[in-house]
């Protein structure tokens, strides 16, 4: 793995206006704030949060689909480097082709009227990459087997596969053009359970073969541990934590984190009701509480955690974290599987 | 006492591509104050096989002549299937039996406030004053953890979050004191949070209310944390049951050992993922015998393809529904 971040976010902000309707005052959501985080090459990194988190907007902000407000995205391969925030419009076309979306619903991304084929030949026509129909077919193809689809299913509509090979073909549309860095935003959420291993593997394999970077935005903690292998966790906007997966899950530093790994229920039916219980909901990106954004449902906060806002803190071995008392509760909060 | 008694469950859709069976021969019983988990995955008919309880499908549904569903309440002994009009259904819907959905936005009118939808199904279920059922109403608010419940009941669905609409939901499910609870993905839109907190709170008022709870989920780690006793649906059958400790300990099924290897388990990062392999059928092939022989991985050709594999016991309180089962269990 290169040490060179293959994108690279300094203090990102991406600022909402809602309502300013007619009987609503126009109000700013701050999505996402302050948010400092490198993407090392070749990496599976994953992003998790619950609803409410960001993690959405901060990966539309990275492949310039949402507007925005302040700080840098730098996005660096062998090739290229691009300030994301200001690219011109032929930059933009390429920066396009290099950056890639795969979705979260197979369902709703594919179009009913188009053939698999059609499908996922789309972006090499739109960007013009490909100048003959052979050179197309011969792409589509390409790509086509490594997704672990055959020549029949490609003359065949959306409507006749099952929602694992329809994700399977989403994933060959956003590959096809070769992309450098690809963010799957909750891509195995709306699989069952025995399809939702099968395109994970499918995901990491591609990764391997390609050299490609995955951003992996998830809400589940358990699918995350297994597929990648760098973590950042967000709450209401903000970077709580970031460290190695292992790291991650072995030592959590910061509370939120702590109580996001407790809350998955476990598969121990001996083991009930152990979980460490948090209080209350997230709090409105609207109206986010002051000081740290956790405090209204950490049990840890102090008086400092109200008025002031932690920064992230490096621990060292990559792993950071923003919580005002974590070398204190080091004790508390490990072994995270308990 | 055996709350709840369904013999031979047959269920078939009529659609434009053809009759198609959603589920097949399905047996089981509840008793009160227990819980169990339907599992499955989607088009499994854990979803259909809830609904037939309360006779909510649509009119396409065709139920077989042998389908039997009795529900046993204090004042005698319910035949649901003999229940025609809807009349005669109010005492099994919104009366004996609840149902709590998975998207609770979708449950809620819209534009009626969630006391008003509470109230009404008092006055007509419990033949209540519309004070005592507001005062009532109010209570549920506050048992389930609602804040300032006085206030809320007069909001609409779209004024709460996610979480507290659940909550909502459970209340007004609860408030007419059913005997028999059904939960239909209760936690599936929710966050892991906010579903710990939801888990936590259905539990406690199983002990409290002493109902039969029908708790449906793909997610073997929610039922791990909830049921006493697990059904495990493939393609409309049910393919194993028994406690929930022999279920997730010792799966004797190639589909529910399948299912346990594919999900990710966080005591041990480096295990892979294992898939079922193949893809589920549609309902419109269904595979002839047992219906999991296209991607069992110890299938026989010439016999799972062809004859229909019956419940055998691997304990007393365990039994699957394969082929390799019984000769395992004969040859022991």
């Amino acid at each position: 793995m290169s040490d060179k971040p293959v994108i690279s976010i300094k203090d990102l902000a991406v600022h909402f206006p809602i309502g300013g309707g007619l009987f609503t005052p126009k109000v700013m959501v701050q999505a996402v704030e302050g948010i400092t985080l490198d993407i090392p090459r070749r990496s599976f990194f994953g992003l998790v949060g619950e609803s409410g988190s960001g993690k959405t907007t901060l990966g539309r902000a990275i492949l310039k689909a949402a507007p925005i407000t302040r700080g840098h995205i730098n996005y660096a391969d062998d090739e290229v480097s691009y300030d994301v925030a200001s690219l011109d419009k032929a930059m933009l076309k390429d920066y396009r082709k290099r950056a890639q979306l795969i979705f979260q619903d197979p369902y709703a991304a594919l179009s009913p009227r188009m053939t698999v084929r059609d499908i996922i030949a789309e972006p090499l026509e739109v960007m013009g990459i490909t100048k003959t129909r052979e050179e197309t077919d011969k792409r589509v193809r390409e790509i086509a087997a490594k997704c672990r689809l055959n020549l029949e299913h490609l003359r065949r509509f959306p409507h006749a596969f099952s929602g694992g090979q329809r994700q399977r073909i989403s994933i060959a549309r956003a590959l096809v053009a070769n992309p450098r860095f690809v963010v799957a935003d909750e891509s195995v959420a709306a699989l069952d359970v025995s399809i939702q291993a099968d395109v994970l593997n499918l995901l990491k394999s591609l990764q391997d073969d390609l050299g490609l970077t995955f951003l992996f935005i998830s809400h589940d903690l358990s699918v995350v541990a297994h597929i990648c292998d760098h973590v950042a966790v967000m709450y209401l906007g903000r970077l709580v934590e970031t460290a190695p997966t292992r790291e991650l899950f072995a030592a959590p530093r910061h509370p939120y984190t702590k109580a996001l790994l407790s809350a998955i229920p476990s598969l121990d039916p001996d083991n009930r009701g152990t979980a460490q219980k948090l209080e209350g909901e997230i709090p409105s990106p609207t109206n986010p509480p002051p000081g740290c954004k956790f405090q209204t449902r950490c049990p840890f906060a102090i008086d400092r955690c109200r008025v002031e806002e932690p920064r992230l803190e490096n621990l060292g071995l990559e792993h950071d974290v923003a919580c005002h008392r974590w070398k204190e509760l080091a004790d508390v909060l490990a072994p995270a599987t308990a | 006492m055996t709350l709840l008694n369904v013999e031979n469950l047959t269920l078939e859709f009529d659609t434009d591509e053809g009759r198609i069976t959603a589920v097949d021969d399905v047996s089981f019983d509840l008793e009160a104050g227990e819980v169990m988990g339907l599992v499955g995955e989607s088009g499994s008919g854990k979803s259909v096989t809830a609904k037939a309880l309360m006779k909510l499908n649509p009119d396409n549904a065709h139920y077989s002549p042998n389908t039997k569903i009795t529900l046993t309440l204090e004042t005698g002994a319910i035949d649901v299937m003999s229940l025609r009009s809807a009349n005669e259904m109010q005492v099994v819907r919104g009366g004996a039996v609840s149902m709590i959905f998975q998207e609770p936005m979708a449950s809620f009118a819209p534009a009626i406030s969630i006391g008003d939808q509470m109230i009404e199904q008092l006055q007509l279920h419990k033949k209540m004053t519309k004070r005592d059922a507001r005062a009532l109403s109010i209570e549920m608010l506050n048992r389930v953890g609602i804040s300032e419940a006085g206030k809320r009941i007069d909001q609409y669905a779209f004024e709460l979050s996610g979480g507290m609409r659940q909550r909502a939901m459970i209340a007004m499910a609860l408030s007419t004191s059913p005997k028999l609870l059904i939960a239909d993905e209760p936690t599936t839109a929710l966050d892991v949070t906010i579903q710990a907190q939801v888990i936590a709170l259905m539990k406690d008022l199983v002990t409290e209310y002493g109902m039969g709870i029908i708790f449906i989920t793909h997610d073997l780690g929610v039922i791990a944390q909830t049921a006493d006793k697990v059904a495990v649906m493939y393609l409309g059958r049910i393919v194993e049951r028994g406690t929930v400790r022999d279920v997730i300990r010792t799966p004797a099924h190639p589909y529910t050992q399948g299912l346990l290897n594919a999900l990710p388990n966080l005591e041990d990062l480096e295990a892979p993922l294992m898939p079922v392999p193949g893809d589920i059928p549609s309902p419109l092939e269904r595979p002839p015998g047992c219906v999991f022989h296209t991607r069992c991985p110890v299938a026989m050709p010439g016999r799972c393809d062809r004859d229909i594999p019956v419940m055998v016991k691997v304990s007393p309180d365990h039994a699957a529904a394969c082929f390799a089962v019984e000769d395992r269990m004969r040859a022991s």
